[in-house]
């Protein structure tokens, strides 16, 4: 690995000072999953790097009346190890207990799976079908984004200079809603989504209309991808195999898919007309049954 | 070069304190400062489980986090297994199933095997396997491993 200086920030202050100081060459190491892999083969070469895990702003993991702050440092074990988190979002746990192996998930953070913005990262779809916010912080201060605008593309966040994550807030689930997150990879554990997929429903209060519905799809373009239209076209409209299907077209048509080795275009539009189907049966399903 | 910094930790039970650059990642530290070799250096990036380690309670692989990110934290590594020349319940019975053949990935099996059990004394299959999802063997084959985990669970469950 390259030479670097290492810096533990104790305090939110310090390490935007640190930041806003080092620019570019500054890079705030959460789990490290992603950066010292990348470190290791120089794919980023920071001078300074500055752990983000002693800062108690990025370590808040907190349920209230009206949703759930996960700081950006806050792993993703802890967050589906936490029953009353799982109970009220368990697509959370769909994603953030897929993510790598026990190993990888002991480390990895929501935050960085967000910041190192791969379109493939499986936090993401769950975190746009939930409609979470991301809090930043800056020289300039506070901001906020709803996270579908957050990624920019491969790699790109619309963080700027000095600026870093503080944590993601998602809102409280509505009444009757449900939410489900899913990939589909070769093989059964360990490895890059080919493609994923979320859906959240709000559903109405006999539960065989949609009121709304958030679709989001992941490594089918250059960012994921957070597909409006294919909610929309839900609302008002009833519970049915054959909206579902109208839904599952939309979101094919929408996403701008590459060949590489993981999956073809053609597979991959596929793909995403499977997997929003069946994100979609799962969030009706939770929602039927109070979101267990 | 940048600064060495001073770490101090508990390791396998021992108070653990010495310097090392920031760019040097846990799995170096521990086989270079410390000369704790039974970790083992596989891919470097993640996937193979090799390095596994225990860190305050959580299974990590060491190739994913820097040395200097220890300071303060207690570390378990496969040398803290055999107690007063006592072999634990599972490297008995990874012998006794023959739960390793090179025996490369074996030490980040143990440390796997071992956040199971602490975890979740009576594991099913179907947990074993996940838990050990990220854990690479290429020539035992994995039935004998879970087999051995299975027993060693057992073995655990009578010593209480
Ligand atoms: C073996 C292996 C398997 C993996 N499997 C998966 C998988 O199945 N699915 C998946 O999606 N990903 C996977 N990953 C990738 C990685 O684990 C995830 O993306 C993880 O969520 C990254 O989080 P982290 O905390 O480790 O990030 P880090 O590596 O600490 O950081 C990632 C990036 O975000 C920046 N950053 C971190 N925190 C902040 C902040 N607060 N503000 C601004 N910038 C910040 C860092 O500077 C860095 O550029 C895998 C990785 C490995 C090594």
């Amino acid at each position: 690995m390259h030479d670097f200086q290492f810096v533990t920030p104790g305090t939110l202050n310090e390490a935007l000072k640190l930041l806003a100081k080092h620019g570019a060459s500054a890079q705030l190491l959460a789990g490290g999953t992603d950066l010292i892999v990348k470190m290791r083969v120089r794919h980023a070469r920071p001078d300074l790097v500055l752990d983000a895990k002693h800062i108690p702003e990025l370590n808040v993991l907190k349920l209230d009346g009206t949703g759930l702050t996960i700081g950006a440092a806050v792993s993703c074990r802890s967050i589906y190890l936490d029953e009353r988190i799982a109970a009220r979002y368990p697509a959370l746990v769909d994603c953030t207990a897929l993510i790598g192996g026990i190993q990888i998930q002991g480390r990895a953070t929501v935050g960085g799976n967000l910041c190192n913005a791969a379109p493939s990262a499986d936090t993401i779809p769950a975190l746009i079908a939930l409609g979470a916010m991301a809090h930043l912080r800056g020289p300039k201060g506070k901001r906020q984004l709803p996270v579908e605008k957050f990624c920019l593309g491969p790699g790109k966040t619309a963080l700027r200079k000095g600026e870093m994550l503080i944590h993601v807030r998602i809102p409280k689930p509505a009444k009757n809603s449900g939410a489900f997150f899913l990939r589909f990879i070769p093989r059964n554990e360990m490895d890059i989504a080919v493609v994923n997929a979320a859906a959240a429903v709000v559903l109405d209060a006999r539960k065989t209309k949609f009121i709304s519905a958030r679709i989001a799809i992941g490594a089918a373009a250059p960012t994921p991808l957070y597909v409006e239209d294919a909610g929309a076209v839900l609302a008002d409209e009833p519970v049915s195999e054959n909206m579902i299907a109208e839904a599952a077209r939309i979101a094919s048509d929408a996403v701008r898919p590459i060949t590489d080795m993981r999956g073809t275009i053609e597979q991959r539009r596929d793909l995403a007309a499977v997997l929003t189907a069946r994100a979609l049966r799962g969030a009706i399903d939770r929602a039927k049954r109070g979101n267990r | 070069m940048s600064t060495k910094k001073r770490v101090a930790a508990t390791v396998n039970g021992d108070a653990a304190e010495f310097l090392c650059e920031p760019r040097q990642s846990l799995l170096e530290v521990l086989r270079e400062v410390l000369s704790l070799t039974g970790t083992k250096e596989g891919c470097n990036d993640g996937n193979c489980g090799a390095c596994s380690v225990i860190v305050d309670g959580t299974l990590v692989n060491s190739c994913c986090m820097l040395g200097v990110e220890i300071d303060g934290c207690e570390v378990e590594t496969v040398e803290g297994l055999a107690r007063n020349g006592k072999l634990h319940p599972l490297q008995k019975t990874y012998l006794e199933e023959t739960g390793m053949q090179c025996g490369f990935c074996t030490p980040g099996f143990l440390m796997s095997s071992k956040a199971l059990l602490d975890a979740h004394p009576d594991p099913s299959e179907r947990q074993i396997r996940h838990w050990l999802s990220g854990n690479l063997c290429r020539c035992t084959g994995y039935d004998k491993i879970v087999r051995a985990v299975q027993k060693a669970a057992r073995m655990l469950e009578a010593e209480r």
